[in-house]
């Protein structure tokens, strides 16, 4: 009841823990060995990786010849992968800096996760554009910088350049957030670890952060201007990515809607991906106390709610094409749903639409193993979302002459996977070497058991201590 | 010079949130409060001022975005001017994306390394860890032992009535 009336905000998400078994739960994954189902984890997916690598050694070194594009099709499964894995970063910064605004506690558990995923995604995003280039090695052109050339600069008039601004300035911006957040955990690391290399390693990271409020209470300024700057940037930087799309002439690309259709997308899966990870950080780090039944239940409910909002673009969609009165536009549509690639358009429609209205049911939510199973859905139905719009709108544009059809060839494919594999790998690690769960801010969200009933009377009730002491 | 200092050790939230209170309103000197994570309330019971590193994102967030406008209208108007498409020379709605984006990097990147600066943190700092166990569940009040008026016995018993559970008098050669 006191501790209720002192804290408001602190529901039972995390119970009966104390400051130090957090420290201790959150920090001993890291001491030991990695589990068997950690290897079992990481050697695929260093296996992807490898594939990954050899297969981008190899279109370079042999060109883009070894790509399934053609003159129609000039863009396909390098900006369907890019757009996917900038849409799965998204909800890493949903979580860490909008639902911080909003003041949403239960994000502590999985925030940490969640950027760090954000970073990866956006790694592994930023490798498309490069390779797609075809001469990545002139990838530097892209930079303003003063040359020989003239200076001949670059055009800022392209949504191009914009885009590499916005997952410039993302990827900073978030690698930042995430390592900031760190600072206090890394030093709550090194303080149990004895003297060694690993010791060092963390004194090195921690800054040498010993806990004084004073810069406690700075951090947590610079969090929350952190938080501040990452909400708007995140919904420019898919707004910016669906403007490489809608700023051509394309019909199917050229609409107003997509700034907003992306990025409701991009959270959705995001939300998804990071459902994903949450559920396997949970079993396999054994994190059960902190990733709870209630996390999982209110990430389902997000889903369910991004899905409408995917659902409602898509209808929408259709319905402008309609009302449009342009038979290029309606053609577009009419396409899709039933053209050579309707078999992409309904598999996307199933996946992001159908599949999430079964987390309606409280008994699916409670269920992981069905969760995780839904949210696999839920991914590949965005990939193939963007793989709908890239394609299927290039592939039978104004003139029927210059119609076309795409299949990846097995280097794209393969590229695919090494992203896949270069994400786990990078998030497997992560799990490994870096404490998965913000403990600091764990640790705030529990606070420390109240008083007992003797003690209670010398704290006045309903108020915290410290506001008592300002009314003097 | 090293400090004579006074150090209370606490176990719960709420008793070094009254303690710092206590022992600010005795007037005695609170060199800092550590604690595991950021307790709500210390700063008022501390009586900090306010952070002032909200100016330096806002002042360096409008620097990069001033900065940015006029690169790209020195680079598109003046340096080389090329005709993209029929528009004006100085398209500034076109500049819109790139400015935010320069600016949200500019701003947080610098907050981040004033933080640094001023809270003294860096690389290969050795950290002055006051208590071992002050990362993990420990709450701890550093007072200084001003002059002769500081009557260690009445201090002593403020921070054990607040429910510490050590009580320490230490020098310190400078403050953590």
């Amino acid at each position: 009841m006191h501790e209720a009336l002192m804290h408001p905000g602190r529901e039972a998400l995390i119970q009966g823990r104390s400051l130090s078994q957090v420290t201790e739960d959150i920090c001993r994954p890291l001491d030991g060995r990695p589990t068997l189902l950690w290897w079992a984890g990481f050697l695929p997916a260093l296996a992807l990786l490898a594939l990954g690598v050899a297969a981008v050694g190899y279109q370079i070194a042999t060109g883009i010849g070894t790509w399934g594009l053609n003159r129609t099709i000039g863009w396909a499964f390098d900006i369907t992968n890019f757009v996917f894995w900038i849409g799965i970063g998204h909800a890493g910064t949903l979580i860490s800096a909008i639902l911080f605004l909003f003041r949403q506690r239960w994000r502590t558990s999985v925030n940490r996760a969640a950027e760090a995923m954000t970073l990866f995604a956006v790694m592994c995003a930023g490798l498309f554009p490069i390779i797609h280039m075809g001469r990545p090695w002139l990838f530097f052109w892209i930079v303003p910088y003063p040359n020989t050339r003239g200076s001949l600069w670059i055009n800022f008039r392209s949504p191009l350049v914009w885009d590499f601004f916005a997952i410039g300035t993302y990827f900073t911006i978030s690698a930042v957030f995430w390592y900031v957040g760190l600072i206090p955990d890394l030093a709550t690391a090194r303080d149990r670890t004895k003297p060694g290399l690993r010791r060092r390693i963390y004194e090195i990271f921690s800054l040498g952060w010993n806990g004084s409020y004073r810069t406690w209470r700075r951090y947590e300024i610079v969090y929350l201007l952190l938080a501040g700057l990452a909400t708007p940037l995140v919904v420019s930087v898919h707004t910016i990515v669906s403007w490489d799309f809608a700023t051509s002439v394309i019909p199917g690309w050229h609409a107003t809607i997509f700034p907003p259709y992306f990025v409701a997308g991009a959270i959705f899966s995001g939300m998804a991906m990071v459902l994903t990870l949450m559920l396997v950080a949970r079993s396999t780090m054994g994190l059960q106390a902190y990733i709870t039944e209630r996390h999982v239940d209110v990430m389902c409910k997000l889903i369910i709610l991004t899905s409408g909002i995917v659902g409602l673009a898509y209808a929408t969609e259709f319905f402008t094409a309609l009302y449009s009165a342009n038979q290029y536009e309606q053609f577009v549509f009419k396409n899709r749903a039933l053209g050579p690639m309707a078999w992409a358009y309904w598999t996307m429609v199933s996946c992001n639409v159908i599949t999430p209205q079964f987390f309606w049911f409280k008994a699916v939510r409670r269920r992981f193993g069905l969760v995780f199973v839904l949210t696999l859905f839920v991914n590949v139905g965005m990939w193939f979302e963007r793989f709908v719009i890239v394609v299927s709108s290039l592939h039978r544009d104004y003139l029927p002459s210059s119609w076309s059809s795409y299949s990846p060839t097995s280097i794209e494919v393969a590229t695919l996977l090494g992203s896949l594999g270069l994400f786990f790998t990078a998030f497997l690690l992560f799990c490994r070497f870096v404490p998965v769960i913000a403990i600091a801010e764990v640790k705030g969200v529990i606070g420390t058991p109240a008083a007992a009933p003797a003690h209670a009377a010398e704290v006045r009730t309903g108020q915290t201590p410290a506001l008592a002491g300002m009314e003097a | 010079m090293a400090r004579r200092t006074m150090i209370g050790v606490f176990s719960r939230e709420e008793d070094i949130l009254t303690a710092t209170d206590a022992a600010r309103r005795d007037g005695l000197t609170i060199l800092d409060v550590y604690t595991p994570y950021a307790v709500h309330g210390l700063d008022q019971a501390m009586a900090l001022q306010p952070s002032r590193l909200p100016w330096v994102c806002f002042l360096l967030g409008l620097l990069g975005a001033v900065l940015k406008v006029w690169f790209e209208y020195w680079t598109t108007a003046v340096s080389w001017p090329i005709n993209v498409g029929g528009k004006p020379w100085n398209s500034l709605p076109a500049f819109v994306p790139v400015t935010f984006e320069v600016m949200v990097l500019f701003a947080g990147v610098s907050t981040v390394f004033a933080f640094l600066l001023v809270a003294k943190l860096r690389p290969w700092r050795k950290a002055a860890v006051i208590h071992p166990r002050v990362t993990d569940d420990r709450f701890v009040l550093l007072l200084e032992q001003t002059d002769a008026s500081f009557d260690v016995g009445r201090v002593r018993r403020l921070l054990e009535r607040h429910h510490a559970v050590e009580v320490e008098e230490r020098d310190l050669q400078e403050v953590p």
